[in-house]
């Protein structure tokens, strides 16, 4: 009972601090400072037809790379946190069911096309809406309609691996060319600017955000296939 | 009016949330209910970037270049809130095995069967 | 064109709160858990609305698609956990 009536007072008084927040909120009818450089400057200086894009991969490019640190620790901790145990489990998995023969047929038709759709999200994250991290979930998606279809299918560890370290340290050395070629760590000018709004365009950035998008892709693979593994037989 | 709506949705998710998170005794609706309350944060974060009448930041031609300063809305707290969503799922994926291996460890969900910690 | 966006927003807003009252109280957990999915189906919606199409993207194949499908790899595997 005394226990409720901590939390009821908790809530109430993080209610009273969103009410007087809401009551000093004054919705803005101009941009600040930094999103007013961001939005005079970004399709000037780089390129990039998407502003959201220029500043994940370029202006905080390092926060970008602190995140998908924080990613790649995640997924680790999960593998190594599940990793004891299921080895011996290996040897006596159990006969499931077939899946339905709708189920495997379309999973046939459907995961070149999910993954195609990846691919596409995350080249032209510099052009429309998306980029690395949403193209990263669509291909993690098509190993999850893999996985729906046959649960006790696996990919290999070692592909996955190699995907995610080489993506990441290409990424990383990317960045550096740009400390040796232009303004800075991460910066986007070392390729041609190109036309605005053209594919090849905007410097590197659809070259990282696609090496961001296949990392993803093999962090959420991994976590996906480490919690698949655990099944019991 | 629009951002007034999202900001109090938010809100009102961000309490139910931790409300949800502190009465119930399973941790799967625990881990449950810090997902609604980072969508409610996401959301309050969204809303204070938008500005009334004005569009996405994304230039083509609709928006050309030389306008985007009076067209296009704040594009910062959009980036922030996509890299949170990407770190949501990284520690719900944490909390799940967690919960996962303490299942394996006692056969219970139930918070109060863990008392090793308690004084 | 402006009230019908508001009209819109406001639904948005009347299903987000409902499906989340449904996940808090609801008894059995796969539906709390269904119920969160739609709740972040629904803020997908809505930031669209606000003009953040980015984070809508994210949103959708991150927040309502790949959580819950987790949600539901580990509901799987603790069955016999007692609901509360």
């Amino acid at each position: 009972m005394i226990r409720n009536f901590a939390v009821l007072l908790l809530l109430l008084g993080l209610a009273g601090i969103f009410i007087h927040l809401m009551q000093g909120y004054i919705p803005a009818t101009e941009l600040n400072q930094s999103a007013h450089y961001y939005a005079a400057h970004s399709a000037e200086d780089l390129g990039a037809a998407n502003i959201v894009t220029a500043i994940i991969v370029t202006y905080r490019g390092l926060d970008t790379l602190g995140e998908v640190t924080v990613l790649f620790l995640a997924a680790t901790i999960i593998g190594m946190v599940l990793a004891n145990g299921h080895k011996a489990q290996r040897s006596l998995q159990r006969q499931l069911p077939p899946s339905g023969e709708l189920l495997t047929t379309a999973s046939r038709l459907l995961t070149p096309l999910i993954l195609l759709f990846g691919a596409y999200v995350f080249v032209n994250g510099h052009l429309t809406p998306g980029g690395g991290f949403q193209g990263g979930a669509i291909l993690a998606s098509a190993a999850l309609l893999l996985l729906l279809t046959d649960p006790l299918k696996r990919f290999s560890h070692r592909l996955i691996a190699v995907v995610e370290s080489l993506s990441g340290l290409l990424f990383i050395a990317i960045g550096v060319l740009g400390m040796v070629l232009a303004g800075g760590f991460l910066d986007s000018r070392i390729l041609p600017t190109g036309a605005f709004g053209t594919l090849f365009s905007a410097g590197s950035i659809p070259l990282i955000y696609s090496l961001i998008g296949l990392k993803v892709g093999a962090e959420f693979t991994s976590m996906l296939n480490n919690l698949a593994e655990t099944e019991k037989s | 009016m629009m951002d007034w709506i999202a900001m109090t949705t938010g809100f009102i998710l961000i309490l139910m949330g931790l409300y949800g998170a502190l009465t119930h005794r399973n941790i799967l609706r625990i881990i449950v209910s810090f997902t609604l309350a980072n969508t409610g944060v996401n959301l309050v974060l969204v809303s204070v970037g938008y500005m009334l009448g004005r569009t996405a930041p994304i230039l083509d031609k609709a928006v050309p270049m030389a306008e985007a300063v009076t067209r296009i809305i704040d594009p910062l707290p959009q980036a922030l809130v996509l890299t949170a969503i990407v770190i949501g799922l990284g520690i719900t994926a944490m909390m799940l095995t967690y919960a996962y291996k303490l299942y394996e460890a006692k056969g219970s969900l139930d918070i109060a069967s863990y008392r090793e910690l308690k004084w | 064109m402006n009230t019908l966006l508001l009209v819109i927003a406001l639904l948005l807003a009347a299903a987000m709160l409902g499906a989340a009252w449904v996940s808090i109280r609801v008894h059995r957990v796969a539906t709390a858990m269904l119920a969160a999915g739609l709740v972040s189906l629904f803020a997908s919606v809505m930031f669209l609305l606000l003009a953040a199409p980015d984070v809508a993207m994210t949103e959708a194949a991150i927040g309502s698609g790949l959580t819950t499908f987790l949600f539901f790899f580990v509901l799987g595997r603790v069955r016999g956990g007692r609901d509360d």
